[in-house]
C-alpha cells in the first residue's frame, strides 16, 4: 500500500505530509502534525470533538481522508488564537466557565466559530441546533450556549464600532 | 484528623471563595494544548489492542497466539497466563472496593469469557493496522455456554450461573447451591407491620431502568513504559492516578515504587475512570516487547467493556396518614452488577429513604450478576436507581391523598437531629432549606399549557472525605504552588488555588495549581464520592495556615519581637509593636526574598484522612411537553435547588448541577444499554446510545444552598454527585402529569409513552 503526498495549508501555513489511501484528517492532524487539540472521541462523527474547518466548511475531521484536504485550507484549534490573544470565542467560554473536563472543547470552539462566521446572530435555539453535533457530556450545554451568544453579541458590537 | 483551625486574620470577609476568576488551566484547554491520556508520544511507542469476546459467556477451550506473533511488527501478545492467577482479595480503591481476582480476570478473561466484549487477549505492534491484523490471526475455541442479562431472569431459579463458586452472601445461612445473587442487603427500623396498619393509604408501585453508561467524551487511554530494571512509568487519564499505580502493582506484584503513575488531563469520568482496564496490559505489553505501549480504546469498546451503571429494579411499597405523614416503607432494590459482583445496591439502600423522616421501614437490596460489563461507578452510585422508585411512589402517595408535592416532602422531610436510615444522625443538612428554594422559586408558579406537566422530585447523596496530600510551596518572587494528587475533571485546580489564596492573602493568579504525579506528591484517592473540594481542599487551607504561622515567625524573627506581635492581612505580615518594624509591613515576596536568612525555603505539606463530609440534598422542577402523535418528551424548563454548604468557585459548582441534571435526564429520556438475544449489545455508539445534545435541552436554572459544613475551613459539601439523583423521577413525574400515564421502566422513549397513551385511550 503506497502512501499519497498531500499538500495543505494548515492553519494558515503550508504542510505536505504522507498518509495511506484510508488514514483520515484526524489521523493526520493528530499523529503525523502533532496537532494533538483535535480529539477523537467516536471515529464516526457521532461526538464532534475532532471538529474542525475546511475551507470554511466545519467537519468532522474524522470522516474526512486526509488526502481529500489536498489544496484545502484547514483550520483546527491551535490556529483559533493568533499572536498569543485568544479568539473571543476562547475568552468568552474562559469567562462562562464554559469548559469542565475541556476534551470536547476544542471542537465546540471550532464548530462555535463556523456558527458565528455564517450567522452571526443567532438565536439560542439557532445556537443549540447548530451545536447539536457537538457532545459535551460535563456541562449540560447551558454555559457554553451563553458563552457562544455572549460572542456573537460582542463581535456584533465591535463590528458597530469598528 | 487535625481540626481545622481558621486564621484569624483572614477573618469572616472572604476576598476569593466565593468569586468566579477564570480557572488556571483554561487556556491550556481552549487552545488545544492541554494532554489528554490518548496525546502523548513517545520514541519507539507501539500501539496496543485487544482481542474481545464475541460471545456474551463461554468457556474458553484454547487461545493460539503464534500467528499473531509471527507477524511482522508484531511485538508481543498477551493473555491472562501473562498475569498472576492472583487470590481473592479486597483492595480498597477510592469509590469502588475491588477484589482483585475479579478485577484481574474482568481485563483479561481467564477460563470463562463473561460477556461480549470481555477482553481475551492483546497484542503490541508498530502500527494500528498490524495490531488490527494480528488481533485476527489470533485464534480461540470457546464452548459457548447459556447468558443472562435482565436481573430478575438472572435471579430466577434455572438461570445460568456465571460463576460456579457463587454462595450469596447475607442471607443469614450459607446457601449451599450458587446462585447469581452475590449479596443480599438489608436495613430497617421499627415495626413494618405496624407502620402499614395505621396507614389510611398504601401505594404499591414498581419502577425500573435500564444500564446507563458514563459516557465521558474522551474515551479510556494509556502510555506504559517498562525499563529493564523494573522500573516504569504509566501516563493514563484517570480519576486517580494513585489507584491506577495500586491496582497495577497489586494485578502484576510489582513493588508500588516501580510504578510511577502520572496524571494526563482527564476527559471526563463521572465514576467510571476509577479503575484499570487497560493500563496493567499496557504494562505487560510494554515488559514483554521492551518499548513504550500506547492503548486507547474505540468508542464501541468503552460502551463494550467499561461502565455502565446498573440497570435496576425498584419495588416500593408506601403508608400514610390523610395528613402525609408516611407511617411505613418498604423498600427492594434489584441490581445488575454486570460481569463480576460489586453493584452499587448498597448505596442505594443507604440512599433510598434518606430524605424521608420514616419510623418504620425494611430496605432490601440484590447485587447480581450477568452476562453484561462489570458495572463501574457512575455520579452517586445507586442513588438515582433508588430515587426513581421512592420519589415515584411518594407523588403517587401525594396523588392519592390529595396533597400538594411539595407539601409532602416537607411534612416528611429529614431534619437536623433525625436519624439517617442509614444510621447517624443529621447535623447542618439543608435540606428543608433546598425545599423552600423552590417553593419560592417562580418555576413554580409558571402556567402549564396543554400536554404539558410538571415533576419535583429530591434527591440525597453522601458525599465523602478520604485521604489527600497537599504540598505548597513559596517561590522567591512570593508567588505559591499549590500540589495536590487530585485530578482536576471540573475545575478543582480553580477552587484549590483560590483557597490557598484567601489563606495566603494574596490574588488568585498568584497562585499555581498543579496535579503532581504518585512519585512526587503522597497518597491521594481518587477523585469521586464529591471529596475533592471538600477533603483535598480542607489539606490546602490547612497547609497554607502552617505557611502563614511560619511567615509569621519569620517576620517576628526580622523585626526581634514575639510572634504574638504579628498578624498577617492581605499577604503581608504586620508588626502591632510601634517602632519595630520600619516599614510597619513585610509582605509575602519580601519573606520569600529573604527566606534563606529566616530559616530556608518556604514550603510544607499536609496530608490528612478528612471526616465530617457534610451530606448533600437537592430538589429538583421539570416541565416536560409530551407530543401526543409521536410521544416525544420536550424539556421545557428545569430548575434545580441544592445545598453546597459554601460554593468555594459558585460558576463551577453551578456547572456540577447543571451537568448532573443533563445526565438524569439522558438516563431518563434517551440512554439505554440495547442488547441482543445472543447478548451484545446493539447500540455501542453515539448515534445510537443518544445522549442528550445542545438541541434537547433548556437552559437549566442552578440554585445555589449555601447551609456551611463547619467540618470545611469555607462550609464547603460535596456537590458533583446529588443533581444526578433526581432527575430520573422528575422527568417520569413530569410526564405522568403532561400524560396523565404513569411511566414505570425507563428510558421514556416516545414508542413506549405512545404505546401507554394509547393503552389509556383503550
Amino acid at each position: 500500500m503506497s502512501k499519497q503526498r498531500t499538500a495543505a495549508i494548515v492553519n494558515g501555513d503550508p504542510v505536505e505530509f504522507l498518509s495511506d489511501p484510508g488514514q483520515t484528517l484526524l489521523d493526520v492532524l493528530r499523529d503525523e502534525l502533532h496537532l494533538t487539540g483535535s480529539k477523537e472521541g467516536c471515529g464516526s462523527g457521532d461526538c464532534g470533538s475532532c471538529s474542525v474547518i475546511v475551507d470554511g466548511r466545519l467537519v468532522c475531521s474524522c470522516l474526512v481522508l486526509a488526502a481529500e484536504v489536498e489544496g484545502c485550507r484547514v483550520q483546527t484549534i491551535e490556529g483559533l488564537s493568533t499572536g498569543g490573544t485568544l479568539h473571543p470565542l476562547q475568552q468568552k467560554f474562559l469567562d462562562h466557565a464554559a469548559l469542565q473536563c475541556g476534551f470536547c472543547t476544542p471542537g465546540i470552539l471550532m464548530a462555535s466559530k463556523a456558527l458565528l462566521d455564517a450567522n452571526p446572530d443567532p438565536t439560542e435555539s439557532e445556537a443549540r441546533y447548530w451545536l447539536a453535533g457537538n457532545l459535551c457530556r460535563c456541562t449540560g450545554y447551558d454555559k457554553i450556549i451563553k458563552a457562544v451568544l455572549d460572542t456573537a453579541a460582542e463581535l456584533r458590537q465591535d463590528r458597530k464600532s469598528a | 484528623m487535625n481540626k481545622p483551625v481558621k486564621p484569624e486574620d483572614t477573618g469572616a470577609i472572604l476576598k476569593v471563595v466565593g468569586t468566579r476568576p477564570i480557572r488556571p488551566d483554561g487556556v491550556e484547554k481552549v487552545t488545544g494544548r492541554a494532554a489528554y491520556g490518548a496525546d502523548l508520544h513517545l520514541p519507539g511507542m507501539l500501539i496496543g489492542k485487544i482481542k474481545r469476546s464475541p460471545h456474551a459467556h463461554a468457556r474458553i477451550v484454547s487461545i493460539d497466539t503464534r500467528k499473531a506473533l509471527a507477524l511482522p511488527g508484531v511485538k508481543a501478545v498477551m493473555t491472562s497466563a501473562d498475569m498472576p492467577d492472583l487470590a481473592a482479595e479486597h483492595y480498597e480503591a477510592g469509590e469502588s472496593a475491588s477484589n482483585l481476582k475479579d478485577l484481574s480476570a474482568n481485563v483479561m478473561a481467564r477460563g470463562k469469557v463473561l460477556y461480549h466484549g470481555h477482553a481475551i487477549a492483546a497484542v503490541a505492534a508498530t502500527s494500528n493496522a498490524i495490531a488490527d491484523q494480528a488481533l485476527d490471526l489470533i485464534e480461540i475455541v470457546y464452548e459457548t455456554l447459556p447468558h443472562v442479562i435482565d436481573v430478575e431472569e438472572a435471579m430466577a431459579p434455572g438461570a445460568p450461573i456465571l460463576h460456579d463458586h457463587m454462595l450469596t452472601a447475607g442471607l443469614g445461612e450459607t446457601p449451599t447451591k450458587a446462585s447469581n445473587i452475590a449479596t443480599k442487603h438489608r436495613l430497617d427500623r421499627g415495626d413494618l407491620a405496624a407502620g402499614f396498619a395505621s396507614a389510611d393509604v398504601i401505594v404499591e408501585t414498581r419502577y425500573s431502568s435500564a444500564a446507563v453508561h458514563q459516557g465521558y467524551i474522551e474515551p479510556h487511554a494509556c502510555v506504559a513504559s517498562y525499563a529493564a530494571d523494573g522500573q516504569t512509568q504509566v501516563w493514563s487519564s484517570s480519576q486517580g492516578h494513585f489507584v491506577i499505580r495500586g491496582l497495577c502493582a497489586k494485578l502484576l506484584k510489582m513493588r508500588f515504587s516501580d510504578v510511577r503513575v502520572i496524571p494526563a488531563e482527564i476527559g471526563g469520568g463521572f465514576g467510571g475512570k476509577t479503575t484499570v482496564y487497560l493500563e496493567p496490559l499496557a504494562l505487560v505489553l510494554s515488559q514483554k516487547s521492551g518499548h513504550p505501549v500506547k492503548m486507547v480504546m474505540t468508542r464501541e469498546e468503552v460502551f463494550r467493556a467499561t461502565g455502565p451503571t446498573s440497570a435496576s429494579v425498584v419495588t416500593v411499597k408506601m403508608g400514610a396518614k390523610l395528613d402525609g405523614t408516611i407511617t411505613a416503607a418498604q423498600v427492594d432494590l434489584k441490581f445488575q452488577a454486570g460481569a463480576f459482583a460489586g453493584s452499587p445496591v448498597g448505596a442505594a439502600v443507604m440512599t433510598s429513604l434518606a430524605c424521608y423522616d420514616v419510623a418504620n421501614f425494611e430496605i432490601t437490596g440484590w447485587d447480581v450478576v450477568t452476562n453484561s460489563p462489570k458495572v463501574a461507578a457512575y455520579r452517586a452510585p445507586g442513588a438515582p436507581n433508588a430515587a426513581l422508585g421512592v420519589e415515584c411512589a411518594v407523588d403517587e402517595l401525594a396523588e392519592k391523598l390529595g396533597l400538594d408535592p411539595m407539601a409532602i416532602r416537607e411534612k416528611n422531610a429529614v431534619r437536623n437531629g433525625v436519624r439517617a436510615p442509614y444510621g447517624p444522625v443529621y447535623k447542618n443538612i439543608g435540606y428543608v432549606e433546598t425545599l423552600d428554594a423552590i417553593k419560592s422559586h417562580p418555576h413554580l408558579s409558571i402556567p402549564l399549557g396543554p400536554n404539558q406537566g410538571r415533576g419535583i422530585a429530591a434527591g440525597f447523596w453522601f458525599n465523602i472525605g478520604g485521604e489527600s496530600t497537599v504540598n505548597v510551596s513559596i517561590n522567591e518572587d512570593g508567588t505559591a504552588i499549590v500540589s495536590t494528587g487530585s485530578p482536576d475533571i471540573g475545575g478543582s485546580r480553580a477552587s484549590m488555588a483560590m483557597m490557598a489564596a484567601e489563606v495566603l492573602g494574596i490574588g488568585v493568579e498568584q497562585v499555581r495549581p498543579i496535579v503532581a504525579d504518585t512519585a512526587s506528591i503522597g497518597f491521594s484517592t481518587v477523585t469521586g464520592g464529591s471529596r475533592t473540594t471538600f477533603a483535598t481542599g480542607m489539606a490546602v487551607v490547612q497547609a497554607a495556615e502552617k505557611l502563614v504561622i511560619d511567615l509569621k515567625r519569620r517576620a517576628a524573627e526580622t523585626w526581634g519581637v514575639e510572634t504574638d506581635q504579628v498578624v498577617w492581612q492581605d499577604g503581608a505580615a504586620h508588626c502591632l509593636q510601634a517602632g519595630k518594624a520600619p516599614k510597619g509591613s513585610l509582605t509575602l515576596a519580601a519573606l520569600a526574598g529573604s527566606a534563606g536568612k529566616t530559616g530556608g525555603p518556604i514550603a510544607t505539606v499536609v496530608a490528612l484522612n478528612a471526616q465530617g463530609a457534610g451530606p448533600g440534598f437537592g430538589v429538583h422542577v421539570c416541565d416536560v411537553e409530551v407530543d401526543p402523535e409521536t410521544g416525544h418528551v420536550t424539556v421545557l424548563r428545569y430548575t434545580a435547588a441544592q445545598d453546597v454548604g459554601k460554593a468555594i468557585h459558585p460558576a463551577y459548582v453551578e456547572g456540577q448541577i447543571q451537568g448532573g441534571v443533563a445526565q438524569g435526564i439522558g438516563w431518563a429520556l434517551n440512554e439505554e444499554y440495547v442488547f441482543s438475544t445472543g447478548g451484545i449489545m446493539e447500540n455501542a455508539g453515539f448515534l445510537d446510545y443518544r445522549v442528550p445534545v445542545a438541541s434537547d435541552l433548556p437552559m437549566i436554572d442552578a440554585i445555589m444552598v449555601e447551609v456551611p459544613n463547619p467540618a470545611h475551613p469555607y462550609g464547603a459539601k460535596g456537590v458533583g454527585e446529588v443533581p444526578i439523583v433526581p432527575p430520573l423521577a422528575a422527568l417520569a413525574i413530569a410526564v405522568r402529569h403532561a400524560t396523565g400515564v404513569r411511566m414505570h421502566d425507563l428510558p421514556l422513549s416516545p414508542s413506549k409513552i405512545r404505546a401507554a397513551i394509547d393503552a389509556k385511550a383503550g
